[in-house]
C-alpha cells in the first residue's frame, strides 16, 4: 500500500519542447513559399471586380500596376474623395503614367522590354472615363499588353 | 586527461525565434495570386491622321454598348448580360448561315504540318462602346462575357477536332485555333456620350 501512495506523489513530466520550433519552422516555410511580398502599400482603396476568364499574371518581373480608386480615409482630407491613381507608392496624375512606363521600361533588361504588362487594378465602382483615359495613355505609351485585375466570381 | 562533456546548447528559446519570423512573413507577404483579364490595346494612331471610318459591311459587325447607366444595349436592343455571351456565340459562329449574320469564308490554318481549310466568319467585328460614366464592374462583365464566348468556340473547336480540350494541346495546336477563331473585339475611340464625366 506504501508503495502506490508513493507513486501518487510523483508530478507529472513536463511535455518535450523540443519539436516546436521544427513545426514552426514548417509553418514559416509553407507561408514563405505560397505567399509573395506586398508590392506597395496601398492609397487608395480597391474591390477588384469579379469575371471568370482569368489569366494568371506569370512572370512578376515582368509586370507593372497601377492602382485606381478612392483615397483611403486617412488621405481623404488631403486629396478629396475623388478617384485617384496611385503609382509605385504615390499618387500620381494622369499624364505622370507616360513617363512611369517610359522610365519602368528603361530599367528592364532589353530582351524583355517588349514583354511589359501593365496591370490595372481598380475598383469596381470606378468610373470608365478615367480607365479609358489610363488606356489611351498606355497606348500613347506603347505598352500595349494590359490586364484588368479581377478575382473569380463564384456565383452569378 | 578525462574527456570533458560538452554542454547542450539550450534550443528552447529557437521556437521564439521561428515565431517572430513567421510573423514577420504573415505581416509582410500577400496571400493572393494576381489574376486577370488579359486584353490588348491597339497602336495608338498617329498625330497627325484624321480619324477616319473603316467602311465594314454592316452584317458583320455586333454592336455593344453601355449607357452610363451600366445597362447594354446589342444591335440596338436592351439585352441582358447573362444572354451576352450565347448571342456572341452565335453572331461569330453564324451556324444557321443567316445572311443578317457576318458571312461565311474559307480559311486555311495549319495543324500539325498539314494544311486545313475551314469555314468561318472571318471579317465578322465585336464593336464595344462604352460611356465615360459606365462602371468599371460592368465594362469588365462585358469583356468577360465576349471572351467567355470565344474561349467556348475554341473549346468546342478543340473537343471536335482533337478529341482533346483546350488546355491540352500542344502550344502549336493552341495558336491554330487561335489563328482560325481570333479575338476580334474592338473598343471605339472615346467618346463622351452622357456628358457627365
Amino acid at each position: 500500500m506504501a508503495k502506490i501512495r508513493k507513486q501518487e506523489k510523483k508530478s507529472v513530466p513536463a511535455v518535450s519542447t523540443a519539436s516546436l520550433p521544427d513545426i514552426i519552422f514548417m509553418l514559416l516555410f509553407f507561408f514563405m513559399v505560397s505567399t509573395s511580398i506586398k508590392e506597395v502599400t496601398y492609397k487608395v482603396n480597391i474591390r477588384v471586380p469579379e469575371a471568370t476568364e482569368l489569366q494568371k499574371l506569370e512572370k512578376k518581373s515582368l509586370v507593372r500596376y497601377i492602382y485606381v480608386g478612392e483615397p483611403r480615409p486617412e488621405f481623404q482630407k488631403k486629396y478629396g474623395k475623388e478617384t485617384r491613381i496611385q503609382l509605385d507608392d504615390s499618387f500620381a496624375e494622369l499624364n505622370e503614367i507616360e513617363m512611369f512606363i517610359e522610365n519602368e521600361r528603361n530599367a528592364m533588361k532589353e530582351n524583355e522590354q517588349g514583354l511589359l504588362t501593365v496591370s490595372i487594378k481598380a475598383d469596381k465602382e470606378t468610373k470608365m472615363g478615367i480607365i479609358t483615359d489610363i488606356k489611351q495613355a498606355l497606348r500613347r505609351a506603347q505598352a500595349l499588353k494590359i490586364n484588368y485585375a479581377a478575382v473569380q466570381r463564384t456565383t452569378y | 586527461m578525462a574527456k570533458r562533456k560538452v554542454q547542450e546548447i539550450n534550443a528552447s528559446s529557437m521556437a521564439d525565434i521561428a515565431f517572430l519570423l513567421l510573423i514577420f512573413f504573415l505581416v509582410t507577404t500577400t496571400m493572393s495570386v494576381d489574376k486577370g483579364l488579359s486584353r490588348r490595346l491597339p497602336p495608338p494612331l498617329p498625330p497627325n491622321m484624321e480619324k477616319k471610318d473603316v467602311e465594314v459591311n454592316k452584317r458583320n459587325i455586333l454592336v455593344v454598348l453601355i449607357n452610363s447607366n451600366n445597362q447594354l444595349m446589342v444591335q440596338g436592343e436592351p439585352l441582358d448580360v447573362r444572354e451576352l455571351k450565347d448571342r456572341a456565340k452565335e453572331f461569330i459562329l453564324n451556324e444557321a448561315r443567316e445572311s443578317s449574320l457576318p458571312e461565311i469564308l474559307p480559311v486555311d490554318i495549319e495543324i500539325d504540318g498539314k494544311t486545313e481549310t475551314y469555314e468561318v466568319t472571318k471579317n465578322h467585328v465585336i464593336s464595344l462602346q462604352n460611356d465615360r460614366g459606365t462602371e468599371y464592374q460592368k465594362y469588365l462583365e462585358v469583356q468577360n462575357e465576349l471572351v467567355a464566348a470565344y474561349n467556348e468556340i475554341r473549346e468546342e473547336f478543340a473537343k471536335k477536332r482533337f478529341g482533346k480540350s483546350y488546355s491540352e494541346l500542344t502550344e502549336d495546336q493552341q495558336l491554330a485555333v487561335q489563328d482560325l477563331y481570333p479575338q476580334k473585339i474592338s473598343e471605339a475611340e472615346p467618346k463622351n456620350y452622357g456628358g457627365n464625366k
